[in-house]
């Protein structure tokens, strides 16, 4: 490891609010998911606590997007038990609409309705969701719009936004229904590399403010920037999880070990 | 001597200038379109030869005609006078002396206001549905137009068509009471059975026992004398604003992960796409009174109508199926990670996109229904094509073919032909609101 990056990992890392760890945020026990005949994710054990910030890394195919899409049931687990701020996820429809109010997603593909503008975007699901007044919902949106710092393009089309704006976009529009969670699945893996760091930004505000996140990244100097724990997972499983310093610094499992020689190599 | 240097500075940018005179304006135009290549050019010349023969022996025939003869050999009479003998030209005379009963049957001639009115204001009903302009409030118009249409049309107390608008009154509020309480599912099955119910034992006498105390109605016109484009319009139209929201359930159905919701609608699509047309309308002329209950008597225009709908509904939910499989699915996944349910999700985001996609192919289903319509003439109905049949009939226009057929033809052409220019201003008016 170069000196440069060494600096890195003390003097960059950004000041966030610590980790409560009497309040426990998503409990998954024995969790297993098959696609098919084919096992996704194999025996997952993890406990998020409020305001943790968690970058799950791992090579691609080994379940990473799988587990955070399992948390606000994009996808179905087949068997384990995932409890959400107090909710466990079932086939309860009532209970995974209440839990996917209250978690955030931001996708690769930002996925942002390209038939609506900027600001319907923002204040269509607190509306029909929460039942929020218009007029209240399109304050809320501007202001987080403002946070993603783009108010400017409120009554623009996605379709008329660059790649690093739409995802700013989607962040701010499930900023909008005031989740206590977000999951980020690879939210910078489909942007031009001038365009990442506005979006890393932003993410980077946000857990300064505290919020609860789980991201899927290959974004390295995010994880050491901002997370508080780094989770490695290969073939459905958890291989490696501990605090970033430790992680990239002293890889305890020779999975982890080549894939960060890998990623971190050049 | 110097070397070859790698590197290099631009120091002044090049400022974007003309086009040369031959790529731009209607030279530029022509060479590009008509003339580039010569392939090209000889399909233009043929192609202009063709429309100029075309014209030139068809024109002659529709210009030297003749308006005001009382019959066809009259009428030849009148165009050798004044063209010549052997001439050959139109007869549009018979246009003019029927043109009343080509677009109202044999409605009663008094009443002829009625359908007028009926059509004037369904314009004002469709304002709003096709025109984001027009205030929304006329929406509440448009949902009882319907009602009023068919009051206008078929005449009769006014209570009967209040009683069927009643039956959607109450099955409202049932929902409404019973689903805060007991769940949609408990309310929107307990509102269907009140409806019907109220259809079918209740509305009736109300609305005779409402006629008795305040008499308000207009004098009743029997199906049979409705007719010519009066009846393909009221047929094209209910069939087409009926048809798309059924087509909508239909493909909502087919894609529905619940297994007997799905195969119904797939059963259903596929069987009426397996049959003719025509079979489905000898079935609503004489099959469709036995699976009714006894006693009920039912339209026979109603009943062509219920099968058009059914007809193009299968069709339509083909087309949006199609509009549903082109949207990404992560836009589905986006829906639900927001908390919307299933119905809000399809409503404000899915729907809207694969609807958008679907434009040109559900207006063609539409201006293939409203061009089917004049297949009731085979079972008896008096739309324009069969009204054609009756008048060459007639001993004074006995052999006329053409004049009567170009004239059909070209009011089918002006109401298709809008209704395709429509749905391109539509699609032009989507795509630039969404980018």
């Amino acid at each position: 490891m170069t000196s440069t990056e060494a600096a890195m990992e003390t003097e960059g890392r950004v000041s966030v609010p610590n980790v409560d760890t009497s309040e426990i945020a998503i409990q998954i026990t024995g969790m297993n998911k098959w696609f098919g005949s084919f096992h996704a994710l194999r025996d997952i054990n993890l406990t998020v606590y409020q305001q943790e910030r968690i970058v799950i890394c791992g090579p691609s195919g080994s379940g990473k997007s799988t587990l955070i899409r399992c948390i606000n049931r994009l996808e179905e687990h087949q068997s384990g038990m995932i409890v959400v701020e107090g909710t466990e996820l079932s086939s309860d429809l009532k209970n995974i609409d209440r839990i996917r109010s209250e978690v955030g997603m931001c996708f690769q593909h930002f996925n942002l309705f390209p038939h609506l503008s900027i600001l319907d975007n923002c204040t269509l699901a607190p509306i029909w969701v929460r039942k929020v007044p218009r007029k209240e919902a399109e304050e809320t949106a501007m202001h987080f719009l403002k946070k993603v710092k783009i108010p400017e393009q409120a009554l623009k089309y996605p379709g008329q936004l660059s790649g690093g704006q739409q995802q700013r976009v989607a962040i701010a529009r499930s900023l909008c229904m005031r989740p206590r969670i977000m999951l980020f699945d690879e939210p910078t893996s489909a942007l031009d590399p001038e365009m990442i760091k506005e979006v890393l930004d932003t993410m980077i505000e946000l857990a300064e403010d505290g919020m609860t996140m789980l991201c899927v990244t290959h974004e390295m100097g995010f994880a050491r920037q901002v997370a508080n724990r780094v989770i490695f997972m290969d073939e459905g499983q958890i291989v490696e999880q501990n605090v970033p310093e430790e992680f990239f610094r002293n890889p305890q499992s020779d999975r982890t070990k080549l894939f960060l020689s890998q990623i971190l190599g050049h | 001597m110097t070397m070859a240097k790698a590197s290099f500075v631009r120091m002044e940018m090049i400022e974007p200038s003309t086009p040369p005179l031959s790529e731009v304006g209607i030279v530029g135009w022509i060479r590009e379109n008509l003339f580039n290549g010569w392939l090209n050019a000889t399909l233009t010349i043929i192609s202009i030869l063709g429309i100029f023969f075309a014209l030139y022996e068809v024109l002659p025939w529709m210009i030297r005609s003749s308006w005001t003869a009382t019959s066809l050999d009259e009428c030849r009479k009148a165009i050798a006078a004044t063209y010549g003998e052997g001439v050959d030209g139109a007869c549009w005379a018979v246009i003019r002396e029927r043109y009343l009963q080509l677009f109202y049957g044999f409605y009663p001639a008094d009443s002829y206001w009625r359908p007028n009115l009926a059509f004037i204001l369904m314009l004002a009903a469709l304002a709003p549905i096709l025109f984001p302009a027009v205030p929304r409030i006329v929406l509440l118009f448009s949902a009882g137009y319907p009602f009023l249409a068919f009051w206008l049309l078929w005449g009769g107390s006014i209570w009967g068509p209040l009683a069927v608008i009643a039956g959607f009154v109450i099955g409202y509020v049932i929902t409404t009471k019973l689903t805060d309480r007991y769940g949609l599912l408990v309310g929107g099955i307990s509102a269907v059975a009140g409806t019907v119910a109220w259809w079918f034992f209740a509305a009736e006498k109300v609305a005779d026992l409402a006629h008795s105390v305040l008499p308000i109605g207009l004098r009743p016109v029997e199906s049979a004398q409705l007719g010519g484009f009066m009846l393909s319009i009221a047929i094209g139209v209910t069939g087409i604003a009926a048809s798309l929201p059924l087509g909508i359930l239909l493909a909502l159905g087919r894609k529905s992960d619940m297994l007997i919701v799905k195969s119904v609608c797939v059963g259903f699509i596929e069987f009426i796409r397996g049959v003719p047309l025509i079979t489905l309308l000898f079935v609503a002329s004489t099959l469709l009174n036995i699976f009714l209950p006894p006693g009920t008597s039912f339209d026979v225009v109603l009943r062509v109508v219920v099968m058009v709908t059914l007809f193009a509904s299968a069709y339509i939910a083909e087309v949006i199926r199609g509009g549903l499989a082109a949207l990404d699915r992560g836009q589905h996944e986006a829906a639900d990670s927001l908390g919307l349910d299933y119905w809000k999700s399809m409503r404000l985001i899915i729907l809207p996109q694969a609807l958008k996609i679907s434009i040109p192919g559900i207006v063609s289903t539409f201006i293939g229904l409203f061009k089917d319509t004049t297949l009731v003439s085979i079972i008896g109905l008096l739309d324009p094509i069969g009204l054609t049949t009756s008048i060459r009939a007639n001993f004074a226009w006995n052999g006329i073919i053409w004049e009567l057929y170009c004239f059909v033809g070209l009011m089918f052409f002006i109401f298709c032909f809008s209704m395709s220019r429509y749905s391109m201003y539509l699609e032009r008016k989507l795509q630039r609101e969404n980018r």
